[in-house]
């Protein structure tokens, strides 16, 4: 297209970066034009868009920041017009358009890591580089939750011109340390901060239990061999998968009624069934691992210890529903996951179980993994569609749904990590024993996010229709006098201690007002600072909103000052007038599940009186 | 040879609105069958010659089986489909996001339909306390992070107006980010992407790149985001001008529509009349021509008639 | 085209064709509204080619680019046509049964190969055939043109050699398909439509229609000679011969916008007796004996255009026209009553009404009412019941022969160089362009101010610059075998070695037509602005 471009050059380092992003993931019909003079034109050109985040990765792992000479190479290079790489770029977390510190230390001040240090580890970081977003090589941010709940307090280093790392739990210590070392040595070829995660149990305290289905590899397999994953079962499900035929793998996963596990508990077999009959073509597979709620770690977990499992499944949901290409799009805040299913991926297909005739089965697919780059609201399926195509992650209006109008405007399908896990022991069982456990639309097992109050956290797989005082119990009781639990995420709610024998299963849940959510299990003691902990949601919904619509645009801003106002002592009556306002027309008019769950926590604790 | 279906006699559904049952033409949105029925239903991102946006919300109704409100703008209509738009939610939700935008956006400069419904639907954005003082840089704020509020004032994007050429002024003080501009400059129209919406969420705005001056931008001036924006946000300099020096009179305001000067094209352009000069010219979104768009020489090359020599 | 002046096809017909060739045109500045239904339809998966010496801003849209060298379009177009027919895919019901001519246009296209065609215009002999297959399998296609096609001395077998390609594939008569000339002013196709065409009478009749001519003389109580009068290249030959020796200008600014410019102000200098009637006091009206100062009358009063649709529309008064400016009609009812004839001083209405009394193929059904409510009508519309005519010539598919009238001709023609070679001392193509924000000789773009505007400069390649050891931005001299102008240089990637660009907005700042040649195409009268050969030389 006729782009209107500044003169402004990218360094030498910034066009490196951004054509090795555009040949990794150009398609292999658009040839790039030889005439440097202009960006290349047609359609071939204007379709190169959904590189985009790829290639603003690229440099921000190179230099740390976006220049405005690197994203003017970005759009000539993939013909996207400068406004809009530019919209793109001010849309994510991890991106900065202005210069920025080339490491950047992102502290989870979130819900389950406040509580646990993290203003320590703040307040240690602003001693050695001052203010937020200040320092000339090392700056530090406040973040949103990380996903790391069960080594609370979190941090995540995003690093240029070197892995991003995972520490948790954090000690300014410990951070000091880590910073010296990226300060001083070459980087490793794995990173040094990974070790703390060698011990499993610290994320899954059942890890190698024998009743386990879900978490059973977890910390039994070598998550880097795919020899040991097929000599624990590995690729079973597929070989399975193949001889019943696509239909059969459909009915099974209907007759499972295996749920999908990303909070909306839509049947899977019903999508499946969906895009699989859709004659437009082609069809894409879509694995929302952008995991985000605040609370939530267990697909982080899953990825972590059990990456084959994952592309296994995928697999199995791409030959099921006539898919040649699957996205893995997983958040950007879990490099150790990301660099555990890049070398996955690169193994799988390496030995033939992806690619053109995947498993000499004569199917074709394959997996593309993006990077999200810090952003809660692309979690929501058609917000991650268009993060994936290169927009701004803002929700899409639905009708149409994914299944017939998804990714690129095809028939997708679209399943939260956890989800295709599922598929590997529907198939090992078949649909119906797997429906044998719990019943009704909560069918198998579930995994809990089980942090906050409790003796041992980590992640818990019950099978559905497991008490919450069960699970409590599981994870070696709550430490002091429980106050209450949220149950959900923030997008959930609160639950009382008289509730605690309400089975776990997506039914009961509801009955008491509450949900199941991304399975956050977070206990707060009687010395919790739960307005803080109120506040903290609503600032994450503020912080979080795509800005897209108004009810959740400006209610978010509106609640938040609510809150703020009801804290410092304001009038109850017109205060709580005001949030019910809020909260209705946030629930009814917002666009996507985002604004229409943003007032649920705090509803919810102003019904329950926990305010 | 595959076929074009045109102008073919679409299949009528049955909906039912307000209790009345209704046939309608299949793949009418409601919006349509709304105002086919002179059912008054509030819009501010919705405009004719645009794809519909869907992003204020303010024209939601009620839909049987669903569970949360519907926007009448985008969605078609079903065979079966129970439309509702006289409830206590659709008012609820309505009120409420003219009262959000009231809040934060300065409405004043609206039209007067919008006048009228904040009035008629009970809209006080004072309850939200009072407004937080303009900033001068509302663009480099950072996504996911913001400035915690005590609740004291009211944020809003107060902010002073964009002067950067000779042709039209930005001012976002007056923006609601009905995305209308971003799709006029896009692919509704203009296809040259001079802005876009940039940073995320109550920060989030309309920009060109690193919200530089438009001169410095793909901007190429067809005013086509000034035909659609309904808060007075995007306005000639003409226009703006006159404002500022109390020298605006609408009431006085005559349109006649005639032929671009420039081009074989042909566009109807609508000249906007005060006092003897031409002070701002638009097209009709309902012409086959130019769909209510226009290009630099249409909306902003009149001034020829008007350079005349000192007397 | 077949009998009809006019594009064959609606605007938003390009949102649903499957292929669009525009064909030296740059629509995205010249024509933005049109463009923006040929946006739409690239949005809905069209593809577009751009044949075009520069890589416009259109160009920079297009799936394929051909970038011929200036004036060899006939040669590339006849290429197009071999190519088609040897690949098997003319269309060959639509010949058969809808053409004349076909085998002499096989025969006049066969030395036109690939090769040849590759070595006459520099277009890369591939790309030549992804064009014509393109074109020949799309199910929709049209190809639209500007001045890039018409402003050379053989602008009609230019148009002649597109109109070719359209018979042998059918692109043509069909909604999406079809010939697409866009025009240059607002009025150009309806002052044509009126008549203002030496061989044709309102309504497009040709003057030696009898019928119509006679229709004509009995309502107008004249005799009308049924020999062509002169066009404006004959008019200005005329004035050098002498024979000429008065001239009534109305609205038209020829001692800037006529091809050799120097030559043309000479002429009209010379001439006995000069009447300017324009809304400005242009270069033109600076030579006048007398001015007569009009109003603008696409706001300043009424009547109606027609565009390059064929669509006829009315323009209304806004604002009262300055001074003592009047109305073009009341002017020349106003010269004609001094000559003896009291034509009284009727409204527009009167005017059109009486057009549509003897237009009655094409106007008679055009009432203002209906304009008014129809938003412009698409001739032909012969009788107030006809609702226009958006798609023209889709008799050409009617089964019945009858229906089918006069068959569209083939019109073979042969590749003929530009007049202005090349050469060693004028080695560098000089064409003439025109940009977004302004328009023609600049007397109405002049008017605002634009925040594109940049000052006129020769636009040319950074790499010919350099071996001339000239710097971006440096002033230069610049020869034709005409005459020479003075004007900064300013690089332009959209330009190929050996080609550059003047724009025609800007004379007071770059007197261009100084340069151009004012040989000119006799079937059209159009001069070969498109082609001038120059030099550059450093001051």
């Amino acid at each position: 297209m006729d782009l209107r471009l500044s003169g402004t050059a990218p360094t030498e380092a910034e066009r490196r970066a951004v054509d090795a992003a555009f040949a990794a993931h150009r398609s292999p019909d658009d040839l790039p034009g030889a005439d440097v003079r202009f960006p290349d034109s047609g359609h071939a050109a204007r379709g190169r868009r959904h590189i985009l985040l790829p290639a603003l990765h690229a440099v921000m792992d190179e230099v740390g920041h976006l220049t405005p000479g690197a994203l003017n190479h970005v759009a000539r290079v993939l013909s996207v017009p400068p406004a809009d790489v530019y919209g793109v770029a001010t849309f994510y977390a991890m991106f900065s358009v202005t210069p920025r510190a080339p490491h950047v230390v992102h502290v989870c001040d979130d819900v389950a890591c406040a509580p646990a240090g993290a203003e320590d580890v703040i307040a240690g970081l602003a001693e050695d580089l001052g203010e937020e977003g200040e320092g000339k090589e090392v700056c530090w941010v406040r973040s949103p939750c990380l996903g790391l709940c069960e080594r609370a307090p979190a941090v995540m280093l995003q690093l240029a011109k070197r892995p991003d790392v995972s520490v948790a739990p954090a000690a300014i210590g410990g951070l000091r340390a880590e910073l010296d070392r990226i300060a001083t040595e070459e980087p490793a070829e794995v990173p040094s901060a990974d070790a703390a995660f060698a011990d499993v149990t610290v994320s899954v305290p059942q890890a190698g239990q024998p009743q386990l289905t879900l978490l059973r590899r977890v910390g039994v397999v070598d998550p880097e061999s795919i020899d040991d994953y097929r000599a624990h079962g590995g690729y079973e499900a597929l070989r399975r998968a193949v001889e019943m035929g696509a239909e059969r793998v459909i009915r099974e996963v209907s007759d499972s009624s295996l749920t999908g596990r990303g909070g909306a508990a839509f049947p899977t077999g019903v999508k499946w069934d969906g895009v699989a009959r859709a004659p437009s073509r082609p069809h894409y597979l879509v694995c929302n691992a952008d995991e985000s709620e605040p609370g939530t770690f267990k697909d982080r977990v899953l990825m972590e210890y059990d990456p084959f499992g994952l592309i296994e499944a995928m697999t199995i949901a791409g030959f099921a529903t006539g898919c040649e290409r699957g996205y893995l799009y997983i958040r950007g805040e879990y490099p150790l996951a990301t660099r555990r299913l890049e070398h996955a991926i690169a193994t799988a297909r390496a030995h033939g179980y992806l690619g053109d005739d995947v498993a000499g089965d004569g199917f074709r697919f394959d997996i593309e993994l993006r990077r999200g780059a810090g952003a809660y609201i692309c979690g929501e399926e058609t917000a991650l569609l268009n993060s994936i195509e290169g927009h701004r992650g803002e929700p899409r209006n639905k009708p149409p749904f994914p299944a017939t109008s998804g990714l690129f405007g095809k028939p997708t399908v679209i399943n939260n990590v956890e989800t295709l896990y599922n598929v590997l022991p529907v198939l090992a069982v078949g649909g119906q024993a797997f429906a044998g456990v719990g019943g009704g639309r909560s069918t198998g097992t579930k995994l809990f996010c089980v942090s906050g109050a409790v003796a041992t956290p980590g992640v818990y797989e019950v099978e559905f229709g497991t008490t919450l005082r069960e699970l409590l119990e599981l994870a070696g009781g709550v430490r002091g006098e429980l106050r209450t639990v949220l149950l959900g995420g923030a997008a959930g709610g609160f639950v009382l201690p008289e509730h605690l024998d309400v089975p776990l299963t997506l039914e009961a849940a509801r009955e008491i007002g509450a949900t199941l959510g991304s399975g956050v299990v977070l206990a707060f003691d009687t010395q919790a600072d739960l307005t803080g902990t109120l506040r903290r949601i609503a600032a994450f919904f503020r912080d979080e909103s795509c800005g897209q619509c108004v009810p959740c645009r400006v209610g978010t801003v509106r609640q938040e000052e609510a809150l703020a106002r009801l804290t410092r002592g304001a009038a109850k009556g017109p205060e709580l007038m005001l949030l019910d306002d809020l909260a209705r027309v946030m629930q009814d008019a917002s666009i996507c599940g985002l604004g229409q769950t943003a007032p649920a926590a705090v509803m919810s604790a102003l019904k329950l009186g926990l305010l | 040879m595959t076929t074009v279906l045109l102008g073919s006699i679409s299949r009528l559904v049955t909906v039912t609105v307000d209790g009345r049952e209704l046939r309608v033409p299949e793949g009418s949105t409601i919006l349509d069958v709304l105002r086919e029925q002179g059912v008054e239903t509030p819009t501010l991102c919705w405009a004719p010659n645009l794809t519909p946006i869907n992003a204020c919300r303010v024209c939601m109704v009620e839909v049987e089986g669903s569970r949360v409100l519907v926007p009448s703008c985008a969605r078609k209509v079903d065979d079966g489909m129970v439309v509702r738009t006289d409830t206590e939610k659709v008012r609820h939700s309505r009120r409420m996001v003219l009262e959000l935008l009231a809040s934060s956006t300065d409405m004043t400069q609206a039209s007067a339909d919008v006048q009228r419904w904040m009035v008629e639907y009970g809209v006080d954005p004072d309850r939200y306390g009072p407004p937080a003082p303009a900033e001068e840089d509302r663009a480099g704020r950072r996504p996911g992070h913001h400035h915690v509020p005590d609740g004291s004032t009211a944020a809003n994007v107060a902010q002073p107006v964009k002067v950067d050429n000779d042709l039209y002024v930005r001012d976002y003080a007056r923006c609601i980010l009905c995305y209308k501009c971003v799709k006029a400059c896009g692919t509704d129209a203009q296809f040259t992407f001079a802005i876009s919406a940039a940073g995320r969420g109550f920060d989030a705005h309309i920009a060109t790149e690193y919200d530089g001056e438009l001169p410095d931008s793909a901007c190429v001036y067809c005013g086509n985001c000034i035909g659609v924006c309904p808060t007075g946000a995007l306005k000639s300099v003409r226009e703006h001008e006159l404002r500022e020096d109390g020298d605006w009179h609408p009431e006085s305001e005559t349109v006649t529509t005639t032929i671009c000067s420039f081009c074989g094209v042909g566009c109807n352009l609508e000249l906007h009349v005060q006092q003897g000069s031409i002070v701002n010219v638009t097209s009709p979104s309902d012409h086959s021509v130019t769909h209510g768009h226009l290009c630099i020489k249409g909306r902003f090359g009149f001034q020829h008639v008007q350079n005349l020599p000192e007397a | 085209m077949f009998g009809a002046g006019g594009g064959t096809s609606a605007y938003v017909e390009a949102e649903d064709a499957d292929l669009l060739v525009l064909w030296g045109s740059n629509a995205r500045e010249t024509h933005p509204i049109f463009f923006h239904h040929v946006l739409q339809g690239l949005k809905k998966g069209a593809r577009m080619w751009s044949v075009d010496p520069r890589r416009t801003s259109t160009a920079q849209w297009a799936d394929g680019w051909l970038g011929l060298d200036v004036g060899t379009d006939v040669a590339l177009a006849n290429a197009i046509g071999r190519e088609i027919i040897h690949a098997g895919l003319v269309n060959e019901v639509f010949v058969e049964r809808s053409t004349t001519g076909f085998e002499d246009y096989r025969a006049t296209v066969e030395p036109y190969t690939l090769e040849r065609a590759q070595e006459i215009t520099g277009v890369d002999a591939d790309l030549i055939r992804g064009l014509a297959h393109a074109y020949a399998r799309a199910d929709r296609a049209q190809i639209c043109w500007t001045l890039g096609i018409t402003e050379h001395h053989n602008a009609a077998d230019n148009v002649f050699a597109l109109i070719n390609l359209a018979l042998l594939t059918g692109h043509v008569g069909r909604y999406g398909s079809g010939l697409v000339p866009l025009r240059g002013q607002n009025n150009v196709q309806g002052g044509g439509d009126m008549g203002a065409i030496p061989a044709k009478l309102p309504g497009g009749y040709d003057l030696g229609d009898e019928e119509a001519r006679a229709r004509y003389e009995r309502a107008w109580g004249v005799p009308i000679s049924p020999k062509p009068g002169m066009h404006l290249s004959e008019i200005f030959e005329a004035m050098d011969t002498g024979t000429l020796r008065a001239l009534y200008c109305i609205g038209e600014n020829p001692a800037e916008s006529e091809a050799n410019a120097a030559h043309a102000r000479h002429l009209l200098e010379g001439l006995d007796h000069l009447v300017v009637q324009d809304i400005f006091r242009t270069a033109t009206a600076e030579l006048a004996d007398v001015v007569l100062p009009a109003a603008a009358d696409w706001c300043e009063y009424e009547g109606t255009v027609t565009n390059s649709e064929r669509r006829v529309q009315r323009v209304r008064k806004a604002l009262d026209p300055p001074g003592s400016a009047r109305p073009d009609s009341h002017i020349i009812c106003g010269v004609a009553e001094r000559m003896g004839h009291a034509w009284g001083e009727p409204t527009a209405e009167e005017v059109w009404d009486e057009l549509r009394s003897l237009s009655l193929n094409w106007h008679a059904g055009m009432s203002y009412a209906r304009l008014d409510a129809l938003g412009g009508i698409q001739w032909p519309c012969p009788d107030e019941d006809h609702p226009g005519t958006p798609t023209l010539h889709t008799r050409l598919w009617a089964e019945n022969p009858e229906e089918r009238g006069r068959l569209a001709p083939f019109m073979p023609v042969e590749h003929a160089a530009p007049l202005d070679v090349l050469s060693e001392d004028f080695p560098i193509r000089l064409t003439t362009v025109r940009i977004l924000d302004a328009y023609n000789s600049g007397v109405q773009s002049g008017g605002y101010s634009s925040p594109m505007r940049r000052r006129e400069s020769l636009r040319m390649d950074a790499g010919d610059a350099a071996e001339l050891g000239i710097a971006d931005g440096e002033r230069v001299r610049v020869v034709s075998r005409r005459g020479a102008v003075e004007a900064p240089v300013a690089f332009d990637p959209s330009l190929r070695p050996g080609l550059a660009s003047f724009t025609p907005h800007f004379s007071e700042e770059v007197d261009i037509n100084v340069l151009t040649n004012d040989a000119w195409d006799p079937k059209s009268g159009t001069s070969e602005f498109k082609a001038t050969a120059i030099r550059i030389e450093k001051i």
